[in-house]
C-alpha cells in the first residue's frame, strides 16, 4: 500500500483524496515509513533537521475528518527548508546561532502550502544560512545524496532536494540566491525551479542577500514542480518586491505545443573546459527539442563568466548586513562576553559557523572605506551588464535559454576544500538570480549512474513557457511518469 | 589590493566576530585567494552603468517600483509570546547585557 502510494505524483495524490479513494493519513504514514526505509535521519542521510510525527499525524486527520476538500495539494505531504519560517517546528538555518528557534510567525509560501491541503512533514537540512553548494556546511552535519551516499547532495537546499529524491516526498520547498535549488535538483536527479525575483513572496524566508534570495519548489517531477509553484506564487502584501503579477495555471503548460518556440543555446554555458559528456547530455536535449519542432538558436550571454565574481561581492555584502541581526539580543543563541560588545562578538563567533564567518568578513570587507568603489559598486555595474545580457537575448526572439545546471555531477563528501573552487559550481546558476529571471532544472541524463541536470531559463515571469519546454522535454525523454525510481 | 591581518582584524570589529588569534592568518590567505579572483570586474569597462540603487532594479523596468503600504494599522499578530523565543525578558522588554559604560558610572545591580 505504501509503496504504491509513494508512486502517486502530487496531483494525483491531491485527486485521490478528494475523490475519498484514500486518506490523507494514509499518504502521510507511507512518507514517513519512506524517511525511515532511506535513513533520512542524523544517523543516515541526515535529510531532516526537525520534524514532529504526531502533529503531521493529527494534521492528516484532521484533513481527513473534514471530508473531501478542494486544496490543489489536499493531504500531500511537503518538506520545507530549514530557513523558512514554520510554526511550531523549529526554523534553525542550519546555525548554531538559532538552534531551537521556533519563529512566532509562519512564512506566506508555508501558509499557502497548508491552505492548499499540504502537510508540512519536516525541515530539512542545509548548508548554514544557505551559504555554500554542497550541504556540508551546516552545524548539523552534511546530507548524504541519497542516489549515492557518498556524495554531496548540493546545495544549499541539499536535505529538500534529498527528500524529494529519496521518495520521502513529492514537493519540497528550498530556497536560492545563487543556485541553491537548481543546483541541487541537478545533483540529485529531479526537477527544481527558482522563480522570478518577486514571483514568490520571502515573507518568513530568513534574508541572506536580499536582493537575490526566492524561494524554489523541487519536485519529483516537473508536474510536481509546477503544482507547488502555482500554490505559492502570487503578491503578498507582507512583502513589498513581490510583483503584483498574475499567476497563470502552471500545469496548463503541459498541453502547450513547442513548435515554433525559440531556445538559445548560450555559448558562454558550454565552454571549452565543460566535461564532454556533460555537453553531451545537454546537447541532446536540445536535439530532442529541435525534433519536437523548437528552433535551437546559437546565442551569447558575453558577460556569463564574471558572474562568480559579482555574485561573491553582492552576496556576501548583502549577508554582512542582514546577518547584523544575530547579536544574541533579540533571539537565538547568547553568549556571556565582556559588557554589550563582548557579548555580540562571542555569541557571533560561537553561532556563526567558518562559511558564515568567511562571508560575513568577506561582506563586511568590500562594503568598509576605501574598497566600496573598487568592489561593490564596481559588481554592482558589472551585474548590470549581466542582466543586460538576458533583456537583449529575450528581446532578439529567443524564448528560452538551455545550458547545463552545474559544470559537474555531484561530488564525493569533502572532495572540494578551496572556498572559490566550491563556489565555481554555482558558475552557470548564478546568472539568473544576479538577473532575477527565473530558472528550472531537470534531469536529462547520466555520468556513471549520476545524474546530469539541463537548465532552462526564461524572461522575467515567463515561467509558463519555461515549464512548457520543461515538460516537453521531460516527456520526450521519456520522464515525468509518477514512478519513483530511487 | 591584497588583505593584510590588521584588515581582518579591522573588519571582524566592525563586524562585531571574535576571531581566535590562530584564525587570523588563514582568513588572511582565504580572502586573498577569494579576492584575487575578483580583480578581474577591474577589467570591464563601466563606465556608462548605471549600476541602480540595488534590489528589484534588475526586473523589468514595469516592475521596479516597490508597492509601499500605510505606516499605519497593528502589527502582524506573533502566534508565540516574544519570552518564547528572546533569551531574556522582563516586564514585556528585552533584556540585554548591560554596556560598559553604564556599569562604570552604575554600582547598582546589573542585570
Amino acid at each position: 500500500m505504501s509503496e504504491a502510494l509513494r508512486r502517486l505524483a502530487a496531483a494525483e495524490v491531491a485527486t485521490a483524496i478528494r475523490r475519498g479513494e484514500i486518506t490523507a493519513t494514509n499518504v502521510v504514514d507511507a512518507s514517513l515509513e519512506r524517511a525511515d526505509a532511506v535513513g533520512a535521519g542524523r544517523d543516515g542521510l541526515n535529510i531532516v533537521l526537525h520534524e514532529d510525527r504526531d502533529a503531521a499525524r493529527a494534521e492528516a486527520r484532521r484533513l481527513d475528518d473534514a471530508g473531501p476538500r478542494d486544496g490543489a495539494l489536499a493531504g500531500v505531504p511537503v518538506a520545507i527548508k530549514d530557513n523558512i519560517a514554520t510554526l511550531r517546528l523549529p526554523t534553525s538555518c542550519g546555525s548554531r546561532i538559532l538552534e531551537g528557534y521556533v519563529s512566532p510567525f509562519e512564512a506566506t509560501a508555508v501558509r499557502r502550502l497548508r491552505e492548499a491541503g499540504a502537510v508540512v512533514l519536516a525541515k530539512t537540512n542545509m548548508d548554514e544560512f544557505a551559504m555554500g553548494s554542497s550541504t556540508e556546511h551546516s552545524a548539523f552535519g552534511p546530507t548524504r545524496n541519497p542516489l549515492d551516499p557518498s556524495r554531496v547532495p548540493g546545495g544549499s537546499s541539499g536535505g529538500s532536494a534529498a527528500a524529494v529524491a529519496a521518495g520521502m516526498v513529492r514537493v519540497a520547498l528550498g530556497s536560492e540566491t545563487g543556485g541553491s535549488v537548481r543546483q541541487p535538483a541537478a545533483f540529485c536527479g529531479i526537477v527544481g525551479i527558482k522563480p522570478t525575483y518577486g514571483r514568490v513572496s520571502r515573507y518568513g524566508l530568513v534574508a541572506f542577500a536580499s536582493s537575490l534570495d526566492q524561494i524554489g519548489v523541487f519536485g519529483r517531477t516537473v508536474d510536481d514542480a509546477a503544482l507547488g509553484l502555482g500554490v505559492i506564487a502570487g503578491q503578498d502584501p507582507r512583502d513589498a518586491t513581490s510583483a503584483a503579477q498574475p499567476v497563470p495555471e502552471y500545469r496548463a503548460a503541459a498541453r502547450e505545443s513547442i513548435r515554433g518556440l525559440v531556445v538559445g543555446r548560450p555559448r558562454e554555458y558550454f565552454p571549452e573546459s565543460l566535461d564532454p559528456r556533460i555537453r553531451e547530455c545537454c546537447d541532446a536535449a536540445l536535439a530532442t527539442l529541435a525534433s519536437s519542432g523548437a528552433e535551437v538558436r546559437d546565442v551569447s550571454l558575453p558577460h556569463t563568466d564574471l558572474a562568480i565574481p559579482v555574485y561573491y561581492i553582492v552576496a556576501p555584502a548583502e549577508a554582512s548586513s542582514n546577518l547584523a541581526r544575530f547579536d544574541g539580543v533579540r533571539y537565538g543563541l547568547r553568549m556571556t562576553g565582556d559588557g554589550l560588545r563582548g557579548m555580540y562578538e562571542a555569541t557571533r563567533s560561537h553561532g556563526f559557523g567558518p562559511e558564515v564567518t568567511r562571508r560575513i568578513l568577506l561582506g563586511t570587507y568590500v562594503l568598509s572605506a576605501g574598497y566600496y568603489d573598487a568592489y561593490y559598486r564596481k559588481a554592482m555595474a558589472v551585474r548590470a551588464l549581466i542582466a543586460r545580457d538576458f533583456r537583449e537575448v529575450f528581446r532578439s526572439g529567443v524564448h528560452v535559454l538551455l545550458t547545463p545546471t552545474t559544470p559537474t555531477p555531484a561530488f564525493a563528501l569533502g572532495a572540494i576544500s578551496d572556498p572559490y573552487d566550491m563556489y565555481l559550481s554555482d558558475i552557470f546558476t548564478a546568472t539568473a538570480n544576479l538577473a532575477g529571471v527565473p530558472g528550472l532544472s531537470l534531469p536529462v541524463g547520466s555520468i556513471d549512474g549520476l545524474p546530469v541536470g539541463a537548465q532552462l531559463l526564461a524572461a522575467h515571469f515567463d515561467e509558463y513557457r519555461m515549464l512548457a519546454v520543461a515538460y516537453a522535454l521531460e516527456r520526450a525523454l521519456g520522464g515525468g511518469r509518477s514512478g519513483v525510481s530511487a | 589590493m591584497a588583505v593584510s591581518e590588521d584588515d581582518v582584524r579591522h573588519v571582524a570589529a566592525l563586524a562585531r566576530l571574535g576571531l581566535e588569534p590562530g584564525r587570523i592568518e588563514p582568513l588572511v590567505r582565504e580572502l586573498n585567494g577569494i579576492l584575487a579572483h575578483m580583480e578581474q570586474l577591474s577589467a570591464v569597462d563601466t563606465t556608462d552603468v548605471d549600476p541602480g540603487p540595488g534590489a528589484g532594479v534588475h526586473r523589468e523596468p514595469a516592475l521596479t517600483t516597490t508597492p509601499l503600504r500605510a505606516d499605519e494599522g497593528p502589527p502582524i499578530p506573533l502566534a508565540l509570546p516574544r519570552e518564547s523565543f528572546a533569551p531574556e525578558m522582563r516586564d514585556g522588554f528585552f533584556l540585554v547585557p548591560r554596556l560598559a559604560t553604564h556599569e562604570d558610572a552604575d554600582t547598582g545591580d546589573a542585570p
